[in-house]
Formats: C-alpha cells, sequence, structure tokens
C-alpha cells in the first residue's frame, strides 16, 4: 500500500508536467491542427531563462518565472512571425518540418550556450511532507506542482471562455475563414496562441525540473515531449482539461508500471503508456475529452 | 454632379471597376463593372462556374485581385480582408461560414467583433426577435442547427457588425425550397426595415429577382447584361436560361 502510494504520488508529479506541456501542445492544436514539436524545447529553453535570471543574475525565482514566461512569450510570437505565419496553413507538412527544425536548433543552441552537463535547480516550491500515510509521504512539492498547473489551466480557462479576445481565438479555431469575415486578424490571434503556450511551457518545465530529484539540461525536456504529445492525444488534442487529465494518466500508468512490473525496465515505461494509450483511441478516436469532428456536407 | 431635379440622386456605396480575379493561373473574372448603390438589393445572376462565388471573394479581398473596388469612395483592393471587413463589409459565404463549436449567442457576439460601442446586447436580442429560433437556442453549439437555421444565424451574425453593406453567396444552396422561399421573404424585410444594402449572388433568378432592385448577368467572367430587375425578368434570354419559362 506505501509503495502504491509513493507510485501514485510520483507519478502526479510526472503526470502534471506532461499535462502542462499537453495543455500547451493543445493550445496551439486547437487553432491550428497542428503539432509543435517544438514545444518541449521552447519549455526548456524557459527553464533555463529561469535559471539564468535565478542563479546567475540573483532575481528571486518567483520574479524570475513570470519574467522568464514573457520572454519565451515574446520569442514564440517572434517564431510565429518568421518561422510559421508566411507558410499555408492548411499545408501541415513543411510546418511540421519547421517545428522540428526548430526542436534541433534550440536543442543544439542549449547546448552550445549552457553544455550538455546537468545543473542542479534551485527548489520552489516548499519542502517537506503535507501528508503521511505509513511509509508514504506526499510532499508539498507534489501538492505545489499539481495545484499550479492546475491553476495555470483556470486561468487559460478564463481567458479563452470570459474575453474577447479568448473568443476571438475560439473562433478562430472553429473557422478560421469567418474569422477573417468577422475582422478578426487570425495571424495575430494565432501569434497570442503560440505566446500563451510557450508562457505556460516555461512554467510547466520549470516546477519539472524544479523536483529536488532532477536537474536542468538541455535534453531535460525531449521524454517529455513524447509522453506530453500522448497525454494530449489521450486527452483529445482539442480539449484543454482532456491535457491535464491526460498527463496525469500517463504519468500514473508510467510510475505503477515500473513499479509493479519487474521485467519491464523504465526505459520501456513509454511503451506501456503508449499501448493503453492504442487501447483509448481504438474505442474513442477523439481522446477522452475530444469532440469528434462532423463535417456537413 | 447636377441635381437639377428634385429627385435625389442615390449615393453610390460600392463602385467596381475593371475587376480581375482568379485561382493560379486559372483566370476567372475577366474585367467586370458594377455598382451598388446604397439601400439597394442587388443581385449578381448565373450559372454554376460562371464566378459568382469568384466575384464575391474578390471583394473580399479572399483571392488576388486586380482593378478597383471602392466603398464610399475609399479603395479595398489591396486590403486584407480583415481591414475590408472594418471598412463595413459584411459576407456570408457559401455553405454558411458560422461557427460549429461555439454557441449560437458566441456566433452573434463575434459577430460584432470589430464594434466597441455598446449597444451589442440589444442587437443580439434584436435578432433573436427576427430569427426567433435562434432565440430560443442561443446557447446551443451553431453545428447542431439545421441547414436553414445556419443560413439565419449567418445572416445574423454578418450583420452584427453593423456593415454598410451585406454580400450573400448563393443563399439558397443546398436548402428546401419552402425554406429558401421564407430566407428571401427576410432578407427582403431586412433590406426595407434596416435599410440595409446587399449584394447577392444567385442562380435562383426567380427568387433572387423578387427582392432585387436591379440585376446583373454574369457569364464566364464578363457581365452579359444589366438592368432592373422587372427588366431582366421580361427579358427573353434571360426567362430561357435562368427562369425556366
Amino acid at each position: 500500500m506505501d509503495l502504491f502510494l509513493n507510485r501514485v504520488f510520483d507519478g502526479l508529479e510526472q503526470g502534471i508536467t506532461y499535462g502542462g506541456i499537453a495543455l500547451a501542445l493543445v493550445l496551439i492544436f486547437k487553432a491550428t491542427t497542428l503539432i509543435n514539436f517544438a514545444q518541449g524545447e521552447l519549455a526548456m529553453l524557459g527553464a533555463f531563462l529561469v535559471y539564468v535570471l535565478s542563479v546567475e543574475q540573483g532575481l528571486g525565482v518567483w520574479l524570475a518565472i513570470p519574467v522568464a514566461m514573457l520572454l519565451s512569450a515574446l520569442l514564440a510570437a517572434g517564431v510565429e512571425r518568421t518561422l510559421i505565419r508566411p507558410f499555408d496553413p492548411a499545408d501541415h507538412l513543411p510546418l511540421v518540418i519547421i517545428t522540428l527544425g526548430l526542436f534541433l536548433v534550440i536543442n543544439s543552441a542549449a547546448g552550445i550556450i549552457w553544455q550538455f552537463n546537468p545543473r542542479a535547480f534551485p527548489g520552489i516550491f516548499p519542502s517537506g511532507n503535507a501528508l503521511r500515510i505509513g511509509e508514504a509521504t506526499l510532499t508539498w512539492n507534489t501538492v505545489c506542482m499539481v495545484g499550479s498547473v492546475l491553476a495555470v489551466l483556470l486561468l487559460v480557462e478564463l481567458l479563452l471562455n470570459k474575453t474577447k479576445i479568448g473568443l476571438a481565438f475560439r473562433a478562430v479555431s472553429s473557422n478560421l475563414e469567418s474569422s477573417q469575415l468577422v475582422g478578426i486578424r487570425v495571424g495575430r490571434t494565432l501569434q497570442l496562441g503560440w505566446a500563451i503556450a510557450a508562457a505556460i511551457g516555461t512554467f510547466a518545465a520549470t516546477v519539472f525540473v524544479a523536483r529536488p530529484i532532477l536537474f536542468l539540461e538541455p535534453t531535460a525536456m525531449l521524454r517529455v515531449l513524447i509522453f506530453a504529445s500522448a497525454a494530449a492525444a489521450l486527452g483529445g488534442l482539442d480539449s484543454l482539461r482532456g491535457a491535464i487529465v491526460g498527463g496525469l494518466v500517463v504519468g500514473l500508468i508510467q510510475s505503477l508500471v515500473v513499479g509493479y512490473i519487474e521485467f519491464i525496465p523504465n526505459e520501456l515505461s513509454l511503451t506501456i503508456a503508449l499501448l493503453v494509450i492504442l487501447g483509448v483511441l481504438l474505442v474513442r478516436p477523439a481522446g477522452l475529452f475530444g469532440t469528434a469532428r462532423v463535417e456537413r456536407v | 454632379m447636377s441635381a437639377s431635379t428634385d429627385v435625389t440622386e442615390p449615393r453610390r456605396l460600392l463602385e467596381v471597376h475593371d475587376i480581375r480575379a482568379g485561382y493560379g493561373p486559372v483566370r476567372v473574372l475577366h474585367g467586370m463593372d458594377f455598382h451598388v448603390d446604397e439601400g439597394e438589393v442587388v443581385v449578381i445572376l448565373g450559372a454554376n462556374g460562371a464566378g459568382k462565388t469568384t466575384t464575391i471573394r474578390a471583394l473580399c479581398g479572399m483571392i488576388e485581385t486586380t482593378g478597383s473596388v471602392k466603398l464610399e469612395g475609399e479603395e479595398l483592393v489591396g486590403l486584407d480582408t480583415a481591414d475590408i471587413v472594418r471598412k463595413g463589409v459584411a459576407h456570408v459565404p457559401q455553405g454558411r461560414g458560422t461557427f460549429p463549436e461555439l454557441t449560437i449567442e458566441e456566433n452573434l457576439s463575434v459577430g460584432a467583433f470589430v464594434r466597441t460601442d455598446n449597444e451589442i446586447r440589444d442587437d443580439i436580442e434584436a435578432w433573436y426577435e427576427m430569427f426567433p429560433v435562434l432565440g430560443t437556442r442561443r446557447k446551443q453549439q451553431a453545428g447542431s442547427l439545421s441547414g436553414g437555421e445556419q443560413q439565419m444565424l449567418a445572416v445574423a451574425r454578418a450583420l452584427m457588425s453593423r456593415p454598410s453593406v451585406l454580400f450573400l453567396d448563393e443563399p439558397s444552396l443546398g436548402l428546401a425550397p419552402m425554406l429558401v422561399a421564407d430566407l428571401f421573404t427576410k432578407f427582403g424585410e431586412i433590406n426595407r426595415e434596416r435599410g440595409t444594402t446587399m449584394l447577392v449572388v444567385e442562380q435562383n433568378a426567380q427568387l433572387a429577382l423578387g427582392i432585387a432592385n436591379r440585376a446583373y448577368v454574369l457569364e464566364s467572367g464578363h457581365i452579359v447584361n444589366s438592368g432592373s430587375a422587372d427588366e431582366l425578368r421580361a427579358d427573353d434570354s434571360i426567362r430561357k436560361a435562368y427562369l425556366g419559362v
């Protein structure tokens, strides 16, 4: 029981990270039906910005995080304007290649600037245990990670559902051509989506690498991106809440499988998670919370 | 301009001169001239492939266009679609162009995206009055509406921007004849009661001429005939080609 609970708590920490990155992926997917493969690397870059601002420049970490979120949002807005907008939004393959290229560029650039050796990242949440059940401990770190990412989800939902710019964003997601016909400047709206996604990613990556057992390195988000994509698919690619739920499910499966099935090494846990997702998608092709698209002809 | 008679000259709202447009190497419009005066309903009649949709898309800056399109004297050619809309053009595209994932109410709100006044709420209620079926389903997703209801929503959504001119692209397409007749009655009502200027492209000549002041006939990207709705209804070639009598 204690092992089980510990595994669950550990799975929550990983899962909420996947959920956070998946949230960023879903935000862009909703509007463009495009998976931004560079999302994880943008997030890693954001976490390095937090590191530079706090550890190297001496800014308080809770000041460094919003500044880094803003900087990565600006960077992503620039990327959207220069690398994405000039291309036909309906033609996905070139855009996928561009995001893959961006993935490599950011990864290499981070390697050149910060080298590939892992760095200890300052803890950002209070240490200690929030709850102890037998030998199992739920740390404040877990609680705060889950809570803060859920708060981000809530903010994004408020922005999309309660503001005029959010309505414009949902309109663009629903019908790009008609959005222009009501006077929405589609390019700028999508740019805002990229910026918000990057800020969310930076936050998720920061709380992830700030886990006591983890380090910051340019490869920190490689695996996370794959798990997050799986989480987004499981949740239903166009559902914000689905992204978080999908992330938690993937994190929990991964954590429990490694804990209980001994012949499966850690490296194979992804495969197990993907098998589960495959099963779910066979039954529900649109994912757990996704909307099945109906085309009227 | 000499205003010698006591009949005031109607104000020229839309002045189109020599527009040419197409898709890539395929030229569809080969130099069209027409105009729409304030308060008028003008119809462009044409068969499939004549260039009706292309004309509307060219006016809205949705395809590459040369020539001149002046709305109240301001040149529209070369502007982005969103900016053309901001100048006072509303367009109901073929296939309705509603936002299926948004609710009916959200569709109407987003129709007023370019507005900053505080009468948006009142306008939404006014459209619910005009199309009561929309009012009873305001929180439902637009995608759940039938084709005819979608067309009503599309028109209301377009007029939420309080445009100076409304473009309708084949509103009859894919709808049952009775629904179409109802819709055109509504269009006539909207034009008379609100003075909304309309440019309609249609192949259903019977209905379109019924609400129109004037009409143009479009064939293979050229305007081949024009006149008042009554004149065209009486024209033999039109009767044969479009009215089936």
